[in-house]
């Protein structure tokens, strides 16, 4: 996970995606247990409550369990249900920002198919 | 009811008013910031909760007794005060001593564990440490104290990068460990912003804003770009202040954004705390 916060959105939410990120990258694998509420707000010097506010997010979605008395476990299949979910959020997360821009430097659709033809080869 | 209130009190120093009708309630186990330019009342209204100065009007109540006179209620607070009130010759192992005495949870081990990481040298004389050493000293104090309620008043004073760091990750573990009520009074704001969960603002002794940390930071943005779309688009709106440069204008707003309000060309980002607090406290 990254130690570094961005300004633009509510740190419970990039906890939430630190987590997701990690789960992803296999550096929490499924079934595997990810550490504890205080071992998240003391590395990243937050509030608890922030940090049980982001665990939350993840738990109502199923993507994280937790074990009474034990802790929080990656839940299984929780790598696909994220795939598909950040699947859905490419579109607005990365092709309309990036239009965005492209527009201000007058790039055509078929430039950016190009670019993006230049980023998978590479 | 638990917590501390404060209710409606004021404060006079001659023709300064130093609190002007104050309400809060700092409720059970909760992190606070009590934030406010220098001179704003924060330090008066710390050392009024801990019945060092008396108000002129109003009452604080803990756990739902009044606080004045009163050295029950009074114990379950700790202030960690700029000033120090321990005797001249004073060594800080003999006041870890004392402050055993004196608050009956006071935990010796733990002061003395935090002061080794803090490379605190306890045989030397209070009186002959520097500021950052002062602070530090009074920090292992407030940590080690285990009152319900725990004031921090710039807690942080004089203590480089790397100890305020450190400061921060304590306080964190302390209190998952051990929830308390924790008021820290600061003007370093951007470092305590991500500790704390509810921010108290404090202006000219009146409390201009009260509210958790995250509803305060969905609340600014900032609107940058050329300066006749920027005021064309404020023209109507809440705000705060604006910065120029040449052509180039930034404005600070309060409210919620809506995207697609915002005229193409012009960058919307989010305002920090820091400059959040500078421009709400701004005269």
């Amino acid at each position: 996970m990254k130690l570094e916060f961005e300004e633009e959105r509510p740190i419970f939410i990039q906890i939430a995606e630190g987590i997701e990120d990690a789960i992803l990258s296999q550096a929490f694998p499924e079934e595997s247990q990810i550490p504890s509420i205080t071992e998240f707000s003391v590395t990243y010097q937050i509030n608890p409550a922030t940090a049980l506010k982001g665990i939350n997010l993840l738990v109502e979605e199923g993507i994280v369990y937790k074990k009474r008395g034990v802790g929080m476990f990656v839940s299984k299949g929780a790598v696909q249900v994220l795939r598909e979910k950040r699947k859905e959020q490419f579109y607005d997360r990365y092709i309309r920002t990036m239009v965005d821009e492209a527009k201000r430097l007058q790039l055509s659709p078929q430039d950016i198919v190009n670019l993006i033809e230049r980023g998978f080869e590479g | 009811m638990s917590g501390i209130e404060i209710k409606q009190v004021s404060k006079r120093f001659g023709d300064v008013t130093a609190l002007d009708h104050v309400n809060i309630c700092f409720q059970k186990n909760k992190i606070y910031g009590l934030l406010g330019r220098n001179g704003a009342g924060k330090s008066t209204l710390l050392n009024v909760i801990t019945n060092r100065i008396f108000a002129d009007e109003g009452e604080v109540l803990v756990d739902g007794e009044p606080s004045v006179e009163n050295d029950r209620v009074l114990r379950k607070i700790y202030l960690m005060s700029e000033q120090s009130y321990y005797p001249p010759g004073m060594k800080v192992k003999e006041a870890f001593q004392w402050s055993a005495e004196f608050y009956p949870d006071f935990d010796k081990g733990y002061a003395e564990k935090t002061a080794s990481l803090f490379q605190l040298p306890t045989k030397k004389k209070i009186h002959d440490l520097s500021t950052g050493y002062q602070s530090i000293f009074k920090i292992c104090i407030a940590m080690a104290v285990n009152t319900p309620y725990v004031l921090f008043d710039e807690p942080v004073l004089g203590l480089d990068a790397n100890h305020r760091q450190l400061f921060y990750k304590l306080l964190i573990e302390k209190y998952s460990d051990s929830p308390s009520t924790i008021v820290i009074s600061t003007h370093l704001i951007e470092e305590v912003a991500n500790v704390i969960e509810q921010i108290i603002i404090i202006k000219n002794g009146r409390i201009i804003r009260d509210e958790t940390t995250e509803e305060l930071l969905s609340k600014g943005y900032t609107v940058s770009g050329n300066a006749a779309l920027v005021d064309r688009y404020t023209a109507g709106r809440k705000l705060l202040g604006e910065d120029t440069l040449g052509g180039l204008k930034s404005a600070y707003l309060l409210g919620s954004v809506k995207k697609e309000e915002v005229p193409a060309g012009l960058e919307v980002s989010k305002l920090d705390l820091q400059k959040l607090f500078i421009q709400m406290t701004n005269d």
